[in-house]
Parts: structure tokens; C-alpha cells; sequence
């Protein structure tokens, strides 16, 4: 960090204490967001995120292997039951990358949603004793999962190259899709999080959910089994099926042209995502008291 | 700009303590209540309310709060244990809201309600100490400003790459008001964190607190310890049962606070409400006895005497496997002496008690210096306290001939008497 720079920050810091008055007061319904205090907080966010990564692997033999070994035994597994003996169409794609290529931003948006839903419990030493932004949790919860990504993305590009596929044009849409299962997972667990902090309920009810949900996406097999295409369209509702297909249309070149579906999905992952925000921010203000 | 840094106005807060335990009368209704409490919850989940049932209970850990705090004043907190301290300092550090009323604060807030918030045992020093001042709102240039001061007030430069669960629990606190000390805000809110440590560290915290009051920063300073609170703070607030009680210069609140427990003393323990424990047993009543066998409230230095407690229990059975202990204070809330059964009269004892008797314990000599001093009483039993009353009765220790010198040590030169004796060694010439 250069002198001017330094500086500059600290001229920052000084205008936003000269201006620092705060307000208590009993919230009643339906809160602000308020954006800006979680953007003032950011430094947090990005220690909390460092702090998750940081942590995960520790006192385990195997370390960050295990970012690897979750989606690729899945991907084996599904292989064997789906591919070969069910005989599961995967689009004219050889079966295991079909199934990894989808299982990447599933294990991704999975471990996101079911570490967030059980973030703030887990927090509840900081909570009782700290102020900050609570969204801050369940937010670097899901973000410290991007590097994990990252690994197992890394190894589907191995796979791709084993298998002879070139990615497709359309791999620049990959990070929106990123951005796709990113929100989903948050949203979903922005709510769960929430529920979570008065009942225990959801920790028990989050595996099972975590399964459903993965059948209810299309990993084991693709969308195309559904032939009509506004039945496929309305699909789309699980925004996970966007992100799958989606993922599978960038980089394999499937032709499930996925524009309604994806379009479906974002709109879902929106209404799921802002209803979570609000909702989380409503129920805020008890965490300290009730966890 | 004006002069005031937190401003509060009619501030309460209602805790609910849950549902009372419901008496189901048919089989029929328990099984409705059953299947209808999860689908109730539901609904008010959904609805984004909290489990508010009529059946609940609610209290008011804190009701119409109104006071001022000026810039660069350092404001002590008092009341005794569950008179809304803590509570207070939650709202005003925003962890939890206030039920009405409203605070307003002028200027960045540092709140510091625990040591070392947030560590993360498998991470280093270093890493903790970014992680823990990110935590307590220190942003990152603030951080590597401070970053080797802080290394050097905890001591600990030889380990700050070792991972914290290897850290020894000193070292460890050490470590959390190394960053917390650092906190530079303009209005700090301090919970009783310096209870912890060594004495030379709490000496050392002590002194880095009153550096930062000398700062002319605003400090609100909750504490049990009257001797702290005297030193550090210009005025205070005295809080009882949730209300504001006494606001003003440090001196005079201190003294109401200590003469409001002389009182409170008078009352007969069987009535005292306030009262801990799971209420297995009561104390009902507390006698001294003089070394006359006398009933008396004064006792002479050097004398021997008892002290008589009446108890009670509450379930049907006598008590099991129960131990007893007085704890004599001073006014400050300092504890001086603790006369514990399973220490002086032996180890694995295993007391069983009837259902309501008395218990006497004899100190064969009186060694405090004259003055007034307070007794806390404590009874358990197994693990869990079945009844603790702090500043139960007075104990008053009166002039006497304790060295038979007819002389004492002039008061406020020490707290005991120690028999004790001297002699004159010249060197020979």
C-alpha cells in the first residue's frame, strides 16, 4: 500500500467517524436492508471468508483433497449406477463428465446452503457478544466455498481434456452462473439460518433437503427427458436446474439451449434470495436473545 | 458538535422466559396440544414473529433508563448481579435491541463485553489478533499500525506464530485485551473484563484503562468492583432490579449503594427475594453469637463466635451430599475471607442434612480489623447451588484488646490482625 494511499484511508476513516451518530431504537416489521452498514463492514466479511478457508482443512490427513474427493466419488458413483446399469441418456456426452460438470456447482451451492443454514448457531459466541452486521455470517460462510470450487472446478477441466471436449464460446457465461448458484445458496440459506437460531429443527431437516434437492436436479440425468419445452421452462423454478444446464451448456456444448430455463431460474434465485435478505433482517434483531 | 456522547432516553427491555410447563387434563387435549403447538409455530414463523404465546412469561430486565453522558467522562455502572448492567451494555453496544425508549450515541463505539471475541484456537497468534480486531471493528491499516504494540503489551512475541490452542489460558486472555486495549474509538463501552488474569495483568489493564480515560475518551465502565469503579470513574449510575436508581459524582453514589445494602440487610433473610440457587433449600434466618453465647450483631476482635443459619428445604426428602460456606466482604464487594465446611472440616465429605435445621460455625478467633464488613451465604448441593444471598447480614468487628497491648494498628493500614510479636536484635559492638 503506497503513502498516498495510507492517507487517503485515513481521511476515509476520519470523515466516517466525524459523522458517526448512531440511533437505537425498537424496530417494529419489516426492516431496511441497509446495504451500506454491510458495505462499511466488508473488512469483516473478508476475515470471516479467510478465516473459514483457513480453518476447514485443518488437523485433516488428507486437507483440501477432500474439495476434490466429494464431487468426483459422487461423479463415480452416479457413473456406475446411472450411467451403466440404469442406462441414464446423458446427451450424447461421455456419462462421467456430464454427471461431474453439473456435480461441481452442486457440491459448491449444497455445502453453502447447509453450512450457512447452521453458520449463526455456530456463531453464537460472536453473536452475544459483538455487533456487526449479522448477514455478515451466512454471507463469507457461503463465499469461503468459492475456493473449493475452484479445486474441483480445476479438476473437470482435467476431465475435459481426458475426454477431448473443448469448452464452448459461451464459457464467458460461466461466472454469471457462478453468480446463479451463488445467490440461490444464500438465499435458501439466509433463510434457514434465520429459522435455525429459534429452531433446532433445521439442522436435522437440512440433510434430507440436501437430498431431495439433488434429485430434483437435473445431475444424475439431463433436463432433455422432459420433452415439452414449457414444462422444461417451468422447470426452471429450481434455479439449480439453470445452473446445472447451464454449466453443462458452456463448457460441453450441450444443445438443451438453456435461455428459458436459465431466465426461470435467475428469477427464482432472485425471489428466493431477496425474500431470504429480508426475512433474515427481520428476525435479526432476536438472534442475540434467543440463540 | 454537541457535548453529549450517548444520550438515553426511557430504554427498556422485556425478556420472555418461556412458556410455563401447561398441565394437560385428557389424554385427548395433550394430544391436540401436541400436533397444534408445532402447526402454531409454524404459522408464526412464517409470519416472522417470535414465539409469542400467551403462555409465556415476560420481565423487564431494564424499565426507564433515562441519562447523559458528556464527552470525555468516564461513567461507572453498579447494581448488583441481575440488576440490568449487562443488559444495558448489550443495547447500547447494539447487540440486542431495546423493547422502547431509544439511545442516542454521538461518535464511533468500541465495545468490548468479552476477552478475546471470536478466537479461533487453530490459528496462530498473529492470525488472531487480525481476525479479533476485524471482529471488535479495527480496520486493517489500523491493524498493521498497531500490530507489534499490540504483540508487545501481551507478551507473547516467542509464540505469536503458534496456534492459539497451544496457548496457555493467560496467555491466551492476554492476548485478547492486548487488541481490545488497542481499540481506538471515541466512546468505549467496557463489560467487567478485567476480571480476568493474574494480578500483575489486571494491575497493567487497570493502568491502560485509565490511560485511555486520561485521554479525555468517553468510558462506560460496568463493575462489581467498587474499588475500580472509585478509581476510574468521574460519576456513575447505580441500576437496581432493572431501574436507575442513583446517578451522579462516583463518591456519593458509592456510599448510597453501601449504606442502600445496610438496609437491605436489616431484612429478614426469610423474606430476601433476591435471592440465587435452584431453591432445593433455603436460608431462613442468620444469627451471631457473641463468645458468650449471646445474640448479638457486633463482635470484639480477638473473640471467638458463631455464626447460626437457619435453613429449610424446600422438597419433601432430607438433603443430600450438602455443602455450606460464608463469604465475609467488605463494603467495596471485595471478598476477604471464606469459611467453606468441606475445607476446614475435611475433604470428601458427604453431608446429609434434615429437612430443616441449623447449621453453626464456629471461628474460634476474630482476625479483621474493625469495621463493618458483609456476609454471603452459600449453600450447594452436589453441583448446583441450591441458595446464595449476597450481603445477607453486616458483621460488625468492634475495638478490642486483640494484643493485649491495649493497642491496634491504626485504621486503613491493613484489613486483618495478626498475632504477632518482635524482637530487638542489636549488633554487638
Amino acid at each position: 500500500m503506497t503513502v498516498t494511499e495510507n492517507y487517503a484511508l485515513v481521511e476515509e476513516a476520519k470523515r466516517n467517524e466525524q459523522a458517526a451518530q448512531t440511533i437505537i431504537e425498537p424496530s417494529r416489521g419489516w426492516v431496511p436492508l441497509n446495504l451500506r452498514e454491510l458495505w462499511q463492514y466488508r473488512e469483516l466479511l473478508y476475515f470471516l471468508t479467510w478465516r473459514d478457508v483457513k480453518v476447514r482443512y485443518k488437523q485433516t490427513a488428507l486437507g483440501a483433497m477432500w474439495a476434490i474427493i466429494q464431487p468426483f466419488m459422487t461423479m463415480v458413483v452416479f457413473s456406475l449406477f446411472f450411467g451403466r446399469l440404469a442406462q441414464v441418456p446423458s446427451d450424447g456426452i461421455p456419462y462421467p463428465i456430464f454427471s461431474y460438470a453439473a456435480l461441481v456447482p452442486w457440491t459448491f451451492f449444497a455445502n453453502g446452503m447447509s453450512a450457512s443454514a447452521n453458520s449463526l448457531v455456530g456463531s453464537q459466541n460472536l453473536i452475544k457478544k459483538v455487533y456487526f452486521p449479522r448477514l455478515v455470517i451466512p454471507i463469507s460462510t457461503v463465499f469461503s466455498g468459492i475456493i473449493d470450487f475452484a479445486l474441483a472446478f480445476i479438476v473437470l477441466m482435467g476431465l475435459m481434456l481426458y475426454y477431448g471436449i473443448m469448452p464452448t464460446a459461451n464459457i464467458i457465461w460461466l461466472p454469471l452462473l457462478l453468480l446463479l448458484a451463488f445467490i440461490t445458496s444464500l438465499g435458501v440459506g439466509l433463510w434457514l439460518s434465520a429459522m435455525n437460531v429459534e429452531f433446532r429443527d433445521i439442522r436435522y431437516m437440512v440433510p434430507f433437503l440436501v437430498q431431495f434437492w439433488m434429485f430434483a436436479t437435473p445431475i444424475a440425468y439431463p433436463s432433455s427427458l422432459i420433452e415439452n419445452p414449457v414444462l422444461r421452462a417451468i422447470y426452471g423454478i429450481n434455479p439449480m436446474t439453470g445452473v446445472t444446464e447451464g454449466f453443462r451448456w458452456a463448457l460441453l456444448g450441450t444443445d438443451t439451449a438453456p435461455g428459458a430455463i436459465v431466465l426461470v431460474s435467475a428469477l427464482a434465485a432472485v425471489v428466493l434470495f431477496v425474500s431470504g435478505l429480508y426475512y433474515f433482517r427481520r428476525m435479526e434483531k432476536s438472534f442475540a436473545d434467543v440463540v | 458538535m454537541s457535548d453529549v456522547a450517548i444520550r438515553v432516553e426511557g430504554l427498556g427491555k422485556e425478556y420472555r422466559i418461556g412458556a410455563r410447563a401447561e398441565k394437560y387434563k385428557t389424554f385427548r387435549d395433550s394430544l391436540t396440544g401436541m400436533i397444534g403447538a408445532p402447526v402454531q409455530r409454524i404459522r408464526n414463523l412464517v409470519r416472522g414473529q417470535r414465539l409469542a404465546t400467551d403462555r409465556d412469561e415476560s420481565f423487564w430486565a431494564l424499565k426507564d433508563i433515562s441519562f447523559e453522558v458528556q464527552r470525555g467522562e468516564v461513567v461507572g455502572i453498579i447494581g448488583r448481579n441481575g440488576a440490568g448492567k449487562s443488559t444495558l451494555l448489550k443495547i447500547l453496544s447494539r447487540i440486542t435491541e431495546p423493547t422502547v425508549g431509544r439511545a442516542m450515541i454521538y461518535g464511533r463505539v468500541g465495545a468490548l463485553l468479552e476477552v478475546g471475541t471470536g478466537f479461533h484456537p487453530e490459528l496462530t497468534g498473529r492470525e488472531n489478533i487480525y481476525l479479533n480486531a476485524a471482529i471488535l471493528g479495527m480496520k486493517r491499516y489500523e491493524i498493521d499500525r498497531k500490530f507489534d504494540e499490540i504483540v508487545a503489551f501481551a507478551e507473547i512475541d516467542k509464540f505469536i506464530d503458534t496456534a492459539v490452542k497451544h496457548y496457555s489460558s493467560g496467555m491466551g486472555l492476554r492476548l485478547g485485551f492486548a487488541v481490545a486495549a488497542h481499540l481506538e474509538p471515541e466512546i468505549l463501552i467496557v463489560d467487567e473484563v478485567l476480571a480476568v488474569g493474574d494480578a500483575a495483568f489486571q494491575q497493567k489493564c487497570l493502568g491502560k484503562m485509565s490511560d485511555v480515560a486520561g485521554e479525555g475518551r468517553t468510558v462506560l465502565f460496568v463493575s462489581h468492583n467498587m474499588t475500580a469503579v472509585s478509581n476510574l470513574c468521574t460519576s456513575t449510575v447505580l441500576l437496581q432490579s432493572g431501574k436507575l436508581v442513583m446517578n451522579g459524582p462516583t463518591h456519593d453514589v458509592i456510599n448510597f449503594y453501601t449504606s442502600a445494602l445496610r438496609t437491605q440487610t436489616s431484612t429478614e433473610l426469610h423474606d430476601r427475594q433476591d435471592r440465587n440457587g435452584n431453591g432445593a433449600a433455603r436460608f431462613t434466618k442468620i444469627t451471631l453469637k457473641n463468645a458468650q453465647h449471646k445474640e448479638t450483631d457486633a463482635i470484639l476482635c480477638g473473640e471467638s463466635f458463631d455464626i447460626e443459619l437457619d435453613y429449610e428445604s424446600m422438597g419433601k426428602t432430607s438433603l443430600t451430599n450438602v455443602s455450606v460456606s460464608v463469604i465475609i466482604t467488605n463494603s467495596l464487594g471485595d471478598n476477604l475471607v471464606c469459611l467453606w465446611d468441606q475445607a476446614s472440616n475435611g475433604g470428601s465429605l458427604n453431608v446429609n442434612l434434615s429437612k430443616q435445621g441449623t447449621l453453626v460455625c464456629h471461628i474460634n478467633s476474630m482476625q479483621l480489623m474493625p469495621g463493618n464488613y458483609f456476609l454471603t451465604l452459600n449453600m450447594t448441593q452436589g453441583k448446583q447451588s441450591a441458595d446464595k444471598i449476597e450481603y445477607a447480614a453486616i458483621l460488625s468487628v468492634i475495638d478490642n484488646d486483640f494484643f493485649g497491648s491495649g493497642k491496634l494498628p491504626p485504621a486503613h493500614t491493613g484489613n486483618f490482625l495478626m498475632p504477632n510479636s518482635w524482637s530487638y536484635l542489636t549488633n554487638r559492638e
